[in-house]
């Protein structure tokens, strides 16, 4: 039973009730495919067209479509329950999981499809890298726990590789110096904001091309999240990074473009401070002036 | 590395890694047919050999109740009566169905029938002396040998002890509807025999009810209320955590030491008698008491702290609370829990061995302190036995033991359905 | 009066004392103008006459009937003649057998000597008298009891805190029969194991390498002392549940992963029963199993191979008893496996593991500890399983590690030298319950590691 719950203690099915609060009513008729503002990108690394998501009968993406271009830093926020992790899990199939949830519609990466019957999803995810929202080091040592996907990837053909591998991916997550003297030691004995560079870096030691971020922060302390929101500018170098967050002012200091989700819609999608001083759709305006969410 | 080469990388690995995983979960999958074919083989292996166990083969013949041969002219009078020949009028009534038969196939003949066939000759006409020079169809069980060839005769495992000539007979007087077979109803009407054909699990049956009775009349009780202590009322001290740390070694122990308990301190401290159902019920009691404690926690734990806070708000004392709000929202996974544990104790026969409930006992007991044996026990006993048609015995009484044991866990899973709330 | 008889009649007390305990405390009530001018509900008031009546009454019923049997036995040997008296608890249970066979009309008593005969009557007159004595005060405790608290009515006495403190403590001793049955249980061994040592030394039996301990009726027997060294029989016993070990940790492990990790909710709602099925079968039904299908079966399997093996090869038992520990090590490990945070599995997914590599280098490695503490379990369960070996095994102690050949357990020697005759000064009967408390340590030390393991690794993912 264990393979279907945290996807879904984070994200309700949503049911298919107009939206009253916030002043303005809307319903599905009047949002889906109706996205506002720039949802689609000249070189894009995601082309997302039409994509739906089910738990049983329960809609909970409905319709959505939206390109990520390389090396851009995309935010995703709404509400609580309006399917921005869901949409995540999608993008490196991590809701393969669970048994009831069905993806409709055309998700490419790099132009090939990802549900794709022959698309190998060890592959994808080895390209499409995860962090989540509660840092889940693995009860090893720092070393194994960065060296794990080198590892099973068979990246490193010797040790000396391997311990490249690691260190560059500790510095690349800002941890290195923090744990160099003792990386034997379980990484479960780290501080949170610690496990999470850990986790970060165990997401980069197999160098993806993307790195999906669930809440990254959300069970940090402001000094560890400002820690991660500066590595995460300095991996917006080199890798695409899209994150969901609910703090609006997160999405506001580490993103390119923000997209606003919306009981399983797609409202709005646009430059960041476009976003957040120019919203262009009602619904976007009132979640941004905190008048729900 | 380029993430062009680093994807070449880990396609390389995926041909190696695929296989591994297709292996992994092939062992899963084996480990799984493994595991069933166990529990088909042995219920096939129980059923396959203890079907016909709950088959009689029986002769009906006419009995002339001929005072000239058996030696008696008044059937009441009872000395003459103790004196009378029995089995004359069988042996008449067999040469009437088998008339090819001559005076020197007496024995060959007298053999086709068990040799309790006399007794009920007797035993009819005690019932009746007026049948006396009167004839009655009667219903016999045939002998042990010519059951076995009846049910077995293809059987490789079983030895065919008649004769050609008395496997001719037999052929025959089954040709013409006297020999039958039918539903064993003796075998839930007898206690146990030295003659297979009349043992019967009667006695075991009223043996295992009566051990269960006492066995659920003290485990239950007790157990719900140690349960209660130790999640309503105990103190947290190392004297409650002594209590639980016995609580959970006694639920690993072995049963046959509990076995030495019941033979230390019940029969030899206590000088109660040996073979009888309350001895077997107090150490079962003692077995199942954990597992009733520890189901009936898990029952009280269930039962939301919102409720122990709405009756206490309104002033009930802490013992009103538990008897009167979260004993009876318990009780369905109390009771859910303690027929699990007396399935276990109804199928437990380690510890009832040494308190001498092995005993060979005939009569069906009737009391809590009358020499008695149980299911179980009379399985072991019956297995080791070296005629086959008791092995035969033993199948059929395991078929009824799992079919109460069955039922039991039927009966929990319903209940856990039918009165379980949800939170 | 039978006890069958003044138990139901202690019942009918109780119920007259709740009912005389209810119109009193009403009765006091009403002149003071109603119940509510009482402490306490009246229930309570009729509750505390109930227990006063009954619980005293019943303790002594309960005492009485216990140790009856062994006072009048000793003042029945203590009353024979000087020159007949036993010279050994052997002696007397035969004399006891003897006078009680008499009273009870299945010996003559013109087969025994004159003293027994007298006895026997005194056994009579005692067992009588005694049931009266008991009848008598049994029933005027009962009925003092609820004088007393009749009297003691009174509208200023709290009876709800009475009655709630005793059944308070009626629960606490419900809970501490658990120490009680722990403590039973190692007095029943502890007497008669040193009782044994001070016949067998401890060197023979902890390092003796053979165990025959039929000792002789007669002294000029051959082989007359017996010798009692348990090596044989512990190598008998971890073989056999080694050998079950093989075949349940394997079995039991991988089906609960498969069910825990690749399994459809519709299989598991399927096989997750079966399992469960596997292990509400009785053990005597396994013992058949393994005595009558499994052993000829492998013996004539051996003998095709050019190999010679034991009807009661220890093969058989230990296959068998594998059975039997699949399901219990395949739940405890489908519990520690399901303790691991589902965290752990999305990590090693998102880096591109596979299932099995989740579960081999991360699921597996993390649970481990629990799933060790559910092996010790299973290993003691193993140990101290009786019914499989006392079918299947054999009974010969022979010190081997071939399957193919028959060994004995400690439990079987435990079964065949307690069940029939005994005599209780033998070191033969003795030595069961050296063999006893030896089982029971060695149990419950495997049980209490593996107790502490498994609480140690709950916590962890708590």
């Amino acid at each position: 039973m264990n393979t279907m719950n945290s996807a879904i203690d984070q994200d309700v099915p949503v049911k298919d009730e107009p939206e009253t609060r916030g002043g303005a009513t809307f319903n599905d008729a009047e949002l889906e495919g109706r996205t506002v503002g720039k949802p689609f990108a000249d070189d894009p690394k995601f082309t997302l067209r039409d994509v739906e998501v089910f738990y049983g009968d329960a809609r909970a993406i409905k319709g959505i479509s939206l390109d990520i271009a390389k090396n851009e830093v995309i935010a995703f926020i709404g509400p609580s329950g309006c399917g921005k992790s869901t949409f995540l899990r999608c993008l490196n199939r991590m809701n393969d999981s669970i048994d009831i949830c069905r993806v409709k519609g055309q998700l490419q990466l790099d132009g090939e499809d990802i549900y794709d019957a022959k698309r190998d999803v060890v592959e994808l995810r080895a390209r499409v890298g995860m962090v989540f929202q509660k840092p889940n080091p693995f009860p090893k040592s720092i070393y194994d726990n960065v060296a794990y996907g080198p590892r099973i990837h068979g990246l490193a053909n010797r040790k000396s590789d391997l311990d490249d591998i690691v260190e560059r991916s500790l510095r690349g997550a800002g941890l290195w110096n923090e744990v160099k003297d003792r990386l034997d030691s379980p990484g479960t004995g780290l501080s949170g904001g610690q496990q999470q560079r850990l986790c970060i870096a165990r997401a980069i030691a197999v160098s993806p091309e993307v790195v999906l971020m669930d809440e990254p922060c959300s069970a940090l302390d402001p000094i560890a999240t400002a820690r991660i929101e500066e590595l995460i500018a300095e991996l917006s170098q080199s890798y695409t990074i899209i994150i969901v967050t609910h703090s609006m002012q997160q999405a506001a200091r580490v993103s390119d473009r923000t997209a606003y989700f919306h009981l399983g819609h797609l409202v709005e999608v646009n430059e960041t401070n476009k976003v957040f001083t120019a919203p262009q759709h009602e619904l976007t305006e009132s979640y941004i002036t905190g008048r729900f969410g | 590395m380029s993430n062009h080469e680093q994807a070449a990388l880990v396609r390389q690995s995926l041909k190696r890694r695929y296989r591994k995983e297709r292996r992994f979960r092939f062992y899963g999958i084996l480990a799984i047919a493994i595991a069933l074919a166990a529990l088909v083989t042995l219920f096939a292996d129980i059923i396959g050999k203890g079907y016909t166990g709950f088959i009689k083969t029986t002769m009906t013949l006419e009995v002339r109740f001929d005072p000239k041969t058996m030696y008696l002219e008044d059937a009441t009078d009872k000395d003459a009566f103790s004196m009378a020949d029995f089995k004359a009028p069988l042996l008449a009534a067999l040469h009437d169905v088998v008339p090819e038969a001559g005076d020197s196939d007496d024995r060959d003949l007298g053999h086709l029938l068990s040799s309790y066939a006399a007794n009920k000759v007797r035993d009819t006409l005690e019932a009746d002396p007026s049948l006396l020079g009167k004839t009655q169809t009667m219903t016999f069980l045939v002998s042990d040998d010519v059951s076995v060839y009846v049910k077995h005769a293809d059987d490789p495992n079983y030895s065919i002890q008649l004769s050609e000539k008395q496997q001719g007979w037999v052929d025959q007087l089954q040709e013409r509807g006297i020999i039958q077979n039918s539903f064993n109803d003796v075998f839930f009407q007898n206690g146990d025999s030295r003659d297979p054909g009349h043992a019967g699990v009667l006695g075991a049956i009223v043996g295992s009810v009566l051990t269960m009775v006492v066995t659920l009349l003290l485990s239950f009780p007790i157990g719900v209320a140690a349960a209660i202590y130790l999640e309503e009322f105990a103190p947290q001290n190392k004297f409650t955590d002594f209590i639980e740390v016995n609580i959970n070694n006694l639920a690993a122990v072995p049963s046959i030491i509990f076995g030495l308990l019941g033979l230390a301190v019940f029969i030899n401290l206590f000088g109660l008698p040996r073979s009888v159902p309350l001895v077997g019920g107090l150490v079962l009691t003692l077995m199942t008491l954990p597992t009733i404690i520890i189901s009936s926690r898990a029952a009280i734990k269930s039962v939301p702290p919102s409720i122990r806070e709405a009756a206490e708000g309104i002033g009930a004392s802490k013992m009103q609370v538990v008897l009167h709000h979260v004993l009876p929202l318990a009780l369905p996974g109390m009771l859910t829990g303690s027929i699990i544990g007396m399935a276990q104790a109804l199928g437990e026969t380690a510890p009832l061995l040494l308190i001498g409930m092995v005993a060979f006992i005939v009569d069906v007991p009737s009391g809590f302190v009358d020499a008695a044996t149980v299911l179980p026990v009379q399985i072991f006993l019956w297995a080791g036995s070296p005629e086959l048609a008791f092995i035969e015995r033993a199948s059929a009484a395991i078929m009824v033991l799992l079919t109460f044991l069955i039922g039991m866990n039927a009966l929990a899973i319903w209940l856990r359905r039918r009165l379980e709330r949800r939170w | 009066m039978q006890p069958g008889n003044l138990f139901p009649l202690v019942v009918v007390l109780i119920g007259i004392a709740f009912a005389l305990g209810y119109a009193r405390s009403r009765a006091l009530a009403t002149p003071l103008g109603g119940i509510r001018h009482l402490k306490s509900l009246p229930f309570y008031y009729a509750a505390r006459a109930s227990l006063w009546c009954g619980l005293p009454a019943l303790i002594i019923f309960a005492l009485w009937l216990g140790f009856e049997d062994k006072v009048i036995q000793t003042l029945v040997i203590g009353s024979l003649p000087a020159d007949i008296q036993p010279d050994s608890p052997g002696r007397a249970s035969l004399i006891l057998s003897q006078i009680s066979n008499v009273a009870s009309g299945a010996l003559s008593p013109e087969f025994v000597p004159e003293p027994i005969a007298g006895a026997a009557d005194r056994l009579t007159a005692l067992r009588a008298e005694s049931k009266l004595m008991m009848t008598i005060l049994v029933i005027c405790v009962a009925i003092l009891g609820a004088f007393v608290a009749w009297l003691r009515i009174a509208p200023h006495i709290n009876a709800r805190a009475k009655v709630e403190s005793t059944l308070r403590k009626i629960f606490f001793m419900c809970a501490g029969l658990a120490i009680l049955t722990t403590v039973g249980i190692i007095f029943s061994v502890i007497f008669e194991t040193i009782h044994f040592f001070h016949k067998v030394s401890f060197l023979e039996f902890f390092f003796g390498t053979s165990w025959s301990p039929q000792t002789a009726i007669r002294a000029d027997q051959v082989g007359s002392s017996g010798s009692f060294g348990m090596i044989p029989l512990f190598v008998g016993t971890l073989l056999i549940s080694g050998i079950a070990m093989v075949v349940a940790v394997p079995v039991g492990l991988m089906s609960a992963i498969y069910l825990s990790e690749y399994a459809s909710k519709r299989m598991r709602s399927i096989v997750k029963p079966l399992l469960e099925l596997l292990a509400g079968v009785p053990t005597v039904v396994y013992g058949f199993f393994a005595a009558l299908t499994v052993a000829p079966f492998i013996a004539d399997a051996a003998g095709w191979l050019g190999l010679d093996a034991s009807t009661e090869s220890a093969l058989a038992a230990g296959l068998v008893m594998g059975i039997m520990i699949i399901p219990f090590v395949s739940s405890l490990s489908d519990d520690v496996i399901n303790a691991v945070p589902q965290t752990m599995r999305d990590g090693s997914l998102a880096l591109g593991a596979t299932q099995a590599e989740t579960m081999t280098k991360v699921i597996f490695p993390a649970a481990l500890p629990g799933i060790m503490g559910g092996i010790l379990l299973a290993v003691s369960r193993a140990i101290g399983e009786t019914m499989i070996v006392v079918m299947a095994a054999g009974l010969a102690a022979n010190l081997t590690i071939n399957p193919l050949e028959a060994v004995t357990t400690v439990t079987v020697q435990i079964v065949t030298l307690l069940t029939g005759d005994q005599e209780f000064d033998s070191a033969k009967t003795l030595s069961a319950f050296a063999l006893g408390m030896m089982l029971f340590i060695v149990t419950l030390a495997l049980n209490v590691i593996a107790l502490h393991v498994v609480r140690k690794y709950r916590e962890q993912y708590e």
